[in-house]
């Protein structure tokens, strides 16, 4: 089926197999590998994208529902328009948090915990602790005990809050 | 994943026909009980009906004591309605307990309705609201739609359009999640109807189901002490990794007691 | 050398920048040209004979290329997957190791064990194919509670029973003869759980063969690439050494299963010659829980002995440990070796025995996870002393104290093999209490009764050894290959440097922490040293990262190589200033003599363009050092948990956690920490949520997430981490290790916390909500 969709920023018009999910068209057609898999039952959140700003599991969602709509995945976050050149000033608050606070180790799960982590600081509601651990219910890490996490969506919290002044 | 053939209504009347067409179709919603199935390959329908396009699936109202809520509504959109919210908080409460954000953003009450998963949390607040569920040809009273595991009183082809929930005085939801999973391994709403109280339950058995002694008890005394010997329902209670039946029995009465409670304290 | 990035300094990390904007590499992110897909064949029993295996519909799916079964690898000739630790049982004989073929050829030993391999042009068609795969099994009884495997009947033809080995260390006489006249003994019966790793990578593979050059290269997600090509080389015999080029890229996180030699990659590497292709094989989490090596399922009986005073005068444990079908790469080492050698913990208990058999069961093989051994002694030790404290009306913290090694009796030697370098575990045990506010837990205790909640407080003194070490000790007591690392510091012509390491990096931030190091020692910009590992066509050799060994050993060496670099270039230096090597120092990056000064970038320089230069001494500035510690590092601390309990439910909530630990010197104290964050959730997640569980037929219950509980942002508070510093004193760095530490002593301390709030020692781990709320119910 034909498929005209929104990644990043960039307009794509692709032929794909109805089957696709919208992982596999991110990861194996547009080689946008920054958005992971870790799981098959919609648990890990690994895989964790912006669908018109609402963060999904990208495994659970067809490409084809996706049709006229905008993803934004790890790649296409920070300034301006991505991180071009990988200078940690390109860097989105939430990314540079996150290295900030050593949020992450083998860095897997970071990409969905930081789109996640957007999306919660971005719905406005009351930042602390207990909400931003029941908010990353969805986001698995096996690494970092989520201590450092917790720690780098309240600063960005911060910064994100600071930014938008 | 085995290739479908995917489809996109725009009508109602389209998707039934579709799916009327079809070899062995789905209705494809929120997709997060499906789409997992497939992905691991233990569904394979032959068509997906996708009913995103449908606009009459679409909408909250509050009229005349009933909330009105389209079928394709997301649990996150539930959750952050500010007619559910001062209308039927419980109900808010229980969509912001769904699942995880991520589900909550896909997710759909029609979905999880139709699907009826026993561990669901949304069947509680049909039975204990006393829910209206409007399909494309009929209106099915909540106490006769559950049926059995994963059974509903739906047709194949039957397209939930919207569910109308009776907005009672006062209710409260109390679940007990799965460790793991996250669904509920038991759900209690309680609703109290000026003095009629209606207990609805999931997670416990195959279905959800009503707590009728909780409810003759409640109504009787609005009391957590009212339902110590409260008789429970009389179902064949889940038993898993997680909870035996024994277990359950246990946290249906506490679940609902907790409810009561945080009630009676208001 | 600047203290913003030198040793101590919490410099940010280098590697973060690549996975905070998603360009990591990780294998599944990798294509090559003419890449195919590989899906395996696994076992839906849990033990039965394979009969035919008819691949002809399987072939007609359109892009099917190949179905390969064990009868095609033991055709070819392909060795077994070895374990690389040969255990002697009690009586001297070897243990009884069962064959392991990559794929299976006559039976199967556990559900997801692989006896197939279909490769198809598409990920969907090697599905699809592997669907229609039709294969005849005749099952057969499986074995599978721990417990009873022993007394079993086979699984394996040609072993007489279930039982590996026999293995015993200490003295049993002696410590049987203590507990008869010790004035009380204190008696548990302990389950430890199997866990599953769940590293959030699954594991992949990408094998490529070049028919022109008998090349092949394979990219996997592994702890160590060396290891990989060794047994892929020298076992499997695929190919040899350099023939044969291992790269562990990006890798996802391993807590110990990315050791292990596992059949995918096995077989994936030889089918890429087969098929003239490369094929890509990725694990979906569902076969990441049936086929990755498990961790811990241990049972044991342990006593106690104590004198009047308090003293303990003898400990006994008779440990069952599940080895699963197969030996896997380190598996019988884990539970012997790790495990019975660190029963002493942190006390001067005179008498020690301990005895394990290792069972084969049909269940997935079991190996070293994230503390190996150490965390199931820990959990022995700190469970039996805590119990003791409560049986004899001690204060806990008291009769640790009581019982613990003091720091002038070091080095101190256990009746269990190992000699204690170095230590203070008094002044971890007092930072600990004081963070944990020990004296205001009777009044939280009373605040949280007021809220229908019980609360426990818990503790947990343990010690580890990381570094296993030296290798001739090893090598004697029947470890397959050395445990030295090795290293490489590389000074470029123009002075920056690049460094090349054994050890491999999958989370720990060596990129990081090893460019500290080696720029404090030479004195050179931080931003002008990289560091390579996990590749075998560009590191010499190495055993790559397990067992908390990078820093003390991998460190070391590259120590060593710095050393040798500061040596070469001071004869470069004397040379250059006319005077002799004796009479030049090397201080910040620079070759001082008298008012002379020469700075390493231009004596690296010299070094490569020799006009000016010794006329005995080789040009060129990179040195190479395997370092072979002298011995273990201990690392020990002081773990202080406290829970509480919904009395109306049974969940337990973890409310505080304090982990005091003494790593010895510090390179990155933010690294340190994040490493203790997450082996304390892990550790809290063994205790309270985790549970890898088999039914009666071998089927695994908990396969999936849904299932098996990963511990979650909201499973989990923020920790109280603090460190005591007594440097290891036998590598150059001081170091000890931290990787795995809050692994070790965290499920003690939780667990004697769950067991102070309910006030009964039967609690086994995890502690559900089901398992408590039937304590507090007494049912």
């Amino acid at each position: 089926m034909n498929l005209t969709l929104t990644v990043n920023g960039a307009e794509h018009s692709l032929d794909v197999p109805a089957n696709t999910l919208l992982v596999e068209l991110l990861r194996t057609r547009l080689r946008l590998t920054g958005t992971h898999v870790g799981c098959d039952t919609s648990q890990c959140g690994a895989c964790t994208v912006h669908l018109d700003g609402c963060a999904v599991k990208a495994c659970t969602v067809l490409a084809a529902q996706a049709q006229g709509r905008s993803v934004t995945t790890i790649e296409g976050i920070g300034r301006p328009n991505g991180t071009r050149n990988g200078s940690p000033d390109d860097l989105h608050p939430m990314q540079a948090a996150f290295r900030d606070c050593h949020a992450l180790q083998c860095g897997f799960c970071t990409p969905g915990m930081i789109l996640r982590a957007m999306e919660l600081v971005e719905s406005g509601g009351t930042l602390d602790n207990r909400t931003v651990r029941e908010g990353l219910e969805g986001n698995i890490c096996r690494c970092a005990g989520y201590h450092n996490i917790v720690k780098a969506v309240l600063a960005a919290g911060d910064a994100m809050q600071e930014q938008s002044r | 994943m085995h290739p479908f053939n995917y489809h996109k209504p725009s009508t109602l009347a389209e998707a039934v026909a579709l799916h009327q067409g079809a070899e062995d179709p789905a209705y494809l919603s929120g997709g997060h009980t499906l789409l997992p199935t497939m992905t691991q390959r233990l569904a394979a329908p032959s068509d997906l009906i996708d009913l995103e396009g449908l606009t009459e699936l679409i909408g909250i109202a509050v009229d005349n004591g009933t909330l009105s809520i389209g079928a394709f509504t997301r649990h996150a959109e539930v959750a952050a309605s500010t007619e559910v919210q001062s209308a039927l908080p419980a109900l808010a409460e229980l969509a912001e307990g769904i699942g995880d954000a991520q589900v909550r953003n896909r997710g759909t009450i029609g979905g999880s309705l139709a699907n009826s998963d026993p561990a669901a949390d949304y069947p509680a607040a049909v039975l204990a609201l006393n829910a209206v569920i409007h399909t494309d040809r009929r209106q099915i009273p909540a106490d006769g739609y559950f049926r059995g595991l994963f059974e509903t009183a739906l047709e194949a082809d039957e397209v939930i359009t919207r569910v109308d929930f009776a907005i009672p005085s006062r209710a409260a939801y109390e679940k007990f999640p799965n460790p793991a999973s996250r669904y509920a391994t038991v759900g209690v709403m309680v609703a109290d109807f000026n003095g009629t109280v209606r207990v609805g339950v999931t997670g416990a058995g195959p279905c959800a189901c009503r707590a009728d002694a909780f409810e003759a008890a409640l109504s009787a005394r609005f009391d957590p002490a009212a339902l110590d010997d409260a008789e429970l329902p009389a179902i064949d209670f889940n038993s898993d990794l997680h909870a035996s039946a024994e277990y359950r029995v246990h946290l249906v009465r506490v679940m609902a007691q907790r409810a009561t409670a945080r009630l009676a304290s208001l | 050398m600047s203290t913003e990035t030198g040793i101590g300094a919490a410099v940010k990390r280098r590697e973060d920048l690549r996975f905070i904007t998603g360009r990591g590499n990780y294998t599944d992110d990798l294509n090559v040209p003419g890449q195919t897909c590989g899906v395996f064949l696994r076992s839906p029993y849990a033990r039965a004979k394979i009969g035919a295996i008819d691949a002809t519909d399987a072939l007609q799916v359109e892009g099917a290329l190949a179905v390969f079964t064990g009868r095609d690898t033991a055709t070819d000739g392909l060795g077994d997957l070895p374990c690389g630790w040969l255990v002697k049982s009690k009586d001297g004989s070897d243990m009884a190791a069962a064959p392991h073929p990559p794929l299976a050829v006559s039976q199967v030993n556990y559900v997801g064990e692989p006896y197939g391999l279909v490769v198809a042009e598409s990920l969907a068609a090697a599905r699809e194919a592997a669907e229609l795969v039709a294969a005849d099994f005749e099952e057969l009884t499986p074995v599978v509670a721990t417990a009873e495997a022993a007394e079993a009947s086979p699984i394996h033809e040609g072993l007489k029973d279930n039982l590996a080995y026999d293995w015993e260390l200490g003295d049993e006489a002696a410590t049987d003869s203590a507990l008869a006249t010790a004035a009380h003994v204190t008696r548990l019966d302990l389950t430890n759980n199997r866990l599953i790793p769940n590293a959030m990578e699954p594991r992949a593979a990408l094998a490529t063969f070049d028919p022109a050059s008998g090349n092949y290269e394979l990219r996997t997600t592994s702890q160590n690439p060396h290891l990989e090509r060794l047994v892929l080389s020298a076992f499997v015999r695929i190919a040899p050494e350099h023939k044969l080029r291992v790269v562990a890229p990006d890798v996802g996180g391993g807590f110990g299963s990315k050791i292990f030699v596992y059949a995918e990659e096995t077989v994936v590497t030889w089918a890429a010659a087969k098929v003239g292709r490369p094929i890509k094989w990725t694990a979906e989490r569902s076969e990441a829980f049936l086929a990755d090596a498990h961790g811990r399922d241990h049972v044991t009986h342990a006593e106690l002995g104590l004198d009047g005073a308090g003293r303990f005068t003898a400990l006994k444990a008779r440990t069952t440990a599940n080895l699963g079908a197969y030996l896997s790469t380190f598996g019988s080492a884990v539970p012997t070796y790790l495990y019975g050698t660190l029963l002493a913990g942190q006390y001067k208990t005179p008498n020690i025995h301990v005895q394990t058999h290792g069972v084969y069961t049909n269940t997935a093989p079991v190996d070293a996870y994230r503390g190996a051994g150490r965390p199931e002694a820990t959990f022995v030790v700190e469970r039996i002393v805590e119990a003791a404290a409560r049986e004899t009306g001690r204060d806990p913290v008291e009769l640790r104290r009581l019982n613990m090694i003091e720091p002038d009796d070091f080095p101190y030697e256990t009746p269990v093999a190992l000699v204690y370098d170095t230590g203070n575990y008094q002044a971890s045990l007092d930072k600990a209490l004081h963070l944990a506010d020990y004296a205001g837990f009777k009044q939280r205790r009373a605040a949280s009764e007021t809220r229908g909640k019980r609360r426990g407080i818990g503790f947990s003194c343990y010690i580890e050894a990381c570094g296993l070490a030296p290798s001739q000790l090893a090598i004697q007591l029947g470890a397959g290959v050395g445990l030295y690392e090795s290293g490489e510091v590389r000074v470029n012509p123009t002075g920056s440097v690049t460094v090349f390491t054994g050890s491999h990096s999958h989370g720990q931030g060596h990129e990081t922490t090893f460019a500290q190091v080696v720029s404090d020692k030479l004195g050179v910009p931080f931003d002008d040293v990289e560091v390579v590992h996990g590749d075998t066509g560009r590191v010499e050799f190495g055993l790559g990262t397990y067992g908390s060994r990078s820093l003390a050993v991998g460190g070391s060496a590259l120590i060593s190589a710095s050393e040798k670099i500061i040596a070469k270039g001071t004869r470069i230096a004397a040379h250059m200033m006319q005077t002799e090597p004796t009479n030049v120092a090397f201080e910040e990056g620079a070759f001082i003599s008298g008012n002379q000064r020469l700075t390493l970038q231009e004596v690296a320089f010299a070094s490569y363009v020799p006009a000016d230069y010794p006329p005995d001494l080789e040009p060129g500035l990179s040195e190479k050092a395997f370092y072979d510690p002298e011995n273990f590092t201990y690392p020990a601390g002081a773990h202080i948990a406290e829970v509480e309990v919904d009395e109306a439910t049974g969940v337990v909530q973890l409310v505080n956690f304090v982990a005091v630990d003494d790593f010895g010197h510090i390179i990155n104290p933010m690294i340190v920490d994040g490493q203790v964050h997450g082996g304390l959730a892990q550790g809290a997640g063994q205790a309270l949520l985790e549970h890898g569980i088999y039914d009666a037929n071998g089927q695994l219950t908990t396969g999936s997430y849904m299932d098996y509980c990963m511990p979650r942002a909201d499973d989990v508070p923020d920790f109280v981490v603090d460190t005591t510093v007594t440097p290891c004193t036998h590598n150059p760095l001081g170091v000890k290790g931290c990787g795995e530490a809050g692994a070790i002593g965290s499920p003690a301390a939780i667990i004697n916390a769950v067991t102070d709030a309910l006030g009964t020692e039967d609690i086994a781990m995890p502690a559900t909500p089901e398992q408590v709320w039937r304590k507090l119910s007494g049912l």
